[in-house]
């Protein structure tokens, strides 16, 4: 099971991966929309990703309640355990 | 798993996510046996993703319907992976937000010429871009996703009148193509939710008219009928069936209130 440290790296990393956004802005408190400019369609593709990566599934419903990089954290910290 | 298509090689086009109804027919596609390889539009890392979640690997080929080098390479680049194909499936559809959400009166001829461009005008030029890939003495089975245009539904607008235009496409497709022994049919399903469902503002409304109206009942969240009608229709099993609007909508097309 990943820890909040490596699931915030995870994320980082394929944040940086698709939407090119610098690895180091990626942080608990930014808006994926707001900040990083991660538009609907690359939301779907860092959910894709990030729930192959941590083993973990987050159903559409759930996508539009993490509004931060933080409550994506939060979100697959709990769904793995 | 069945065998439905045993020895098939189908091209699916449409695949976003693995709620579009393309991932569900190229899935079951695969169960029943046939090879599958995907085309995808713009954001070809997704669909690559996505690709990984089907039972067995399939090859994934950029292609937009309204790019003519794209259509011209279509079938070279099949032809990497298989040395024909028997199926194509058309499930693309594209409306700007002006032309979609009660904004009938005032879409700007632009917007609904897009609309009607890769909603139904696509299914012509996908047809004779893969005709080149039909078996010389096999037939080929095209089917695409329909919405049913004959009545108007609320929000729908210019996307009502694109897929009007891919009915009477697929009748003429029908016409022209039956002689080379090619089928062009269409199933029309009832709402699914999807990314290009979420782009219809009202989209939820279809719930209630679904729940109230459908004898057999209808679930949002279950793209399977509507991808297992496809397959049928891709199968041997309607031979001489073209030209054909199969609903799939848990008969809410035959019921008058
Ligand atoms: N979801 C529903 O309620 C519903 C109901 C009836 C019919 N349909 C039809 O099913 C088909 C598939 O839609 P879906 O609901 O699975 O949504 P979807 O968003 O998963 O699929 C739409 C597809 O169209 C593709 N597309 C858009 N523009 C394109 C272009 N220029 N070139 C190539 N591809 C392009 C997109 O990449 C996407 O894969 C559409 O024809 C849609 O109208 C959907």
């Amino acid at each position: 099971m990943a820890s909040q440290e490596e699931i915030l790296e995870g994320l980082a990393n394929i944040v940086n991966e698709i939407a090119g956004t610098d690895v180091e802005d990626v942080q608990l408190d930014k808006s994926f929309t707001e900040d990083l400019d991660i538009d609907s369609l690359s939301m779907v593709e860092v959910v894709v990703a990030a729930e192959e990566q941590f083993d973990v599934k987050i159903p559409d419903d759930d996508v539009k309640g993490l509004r931060t990089v933080g409550d994506a954290v939060d979100y697959i910290l709990k769904a793995q355990g | 798993m069945g065998d439905l298509l045993v020895g098939k090689r189908i091209l699916v086009t449409g695949v976003l996510t693995d709620a579009s109804i393309a991932f569900h027919v190229a899935r079951l596609a695969q169960e029943e046996g046939a090879e599958v390889v995907l085309t995808g539009f713009g954001r070809l890392s997704l669909v690559n993703r996505i690709a990984g979640r089907l039972p067995k690997p399939a090859p994934v080929i950029e292609l937009d319907v309204t790019n003519q080098e794209h259509l011209d390479a279509l079938a070279d680049n099949v032809r990497q992976h298989v040395d024909g194909i028997d199926g194509v499936v058309h499930s693309i559809a594209f409306g700007p937000q002006d032309a979609l959400g009660g904004n009938f009166l005032n879409t700007t001829y632009e917007d609904v010429s897009t609309a009607v461009q890769v909603s139904a005008f696509s299914l012509k030029s996908l047809t004779m871009a893969a005709l080149p890939l039909k078996p010389e003495d096999g037939s080929l089975s095209v089917v695409g996703l329909d919405f049913d245009a004959q009545v108007a539904w609320p929000g729908y607008d210019w996307m009502g009148v694109a897929k009007a235009g891919l009915e009477a496409t697929s009748r003429y497709l029908a016409k022209y193509l039956g002689e080379q022994n090619v089928r062009v049919n269409l199933v029309s399903a009832g709402p699914v939710k999807t990314m290009a469902a979420r782009s219809i503002p009202g989209f939820d409304q279809f719930e209630g008219v679904w729940n109230e109206k459908a004898p057999l009942g209808w679930d949002l969240n279950d793209p399977e009928p509507a991808a297992r009608g496809v397959v049928g229709l891709l199968s041997d099993w309607f031979p001489k069936t073209t030209g054909e609007v199969v609903h799939v909508d848990g008969g809410l097309h035959a019921m008058g209130a």
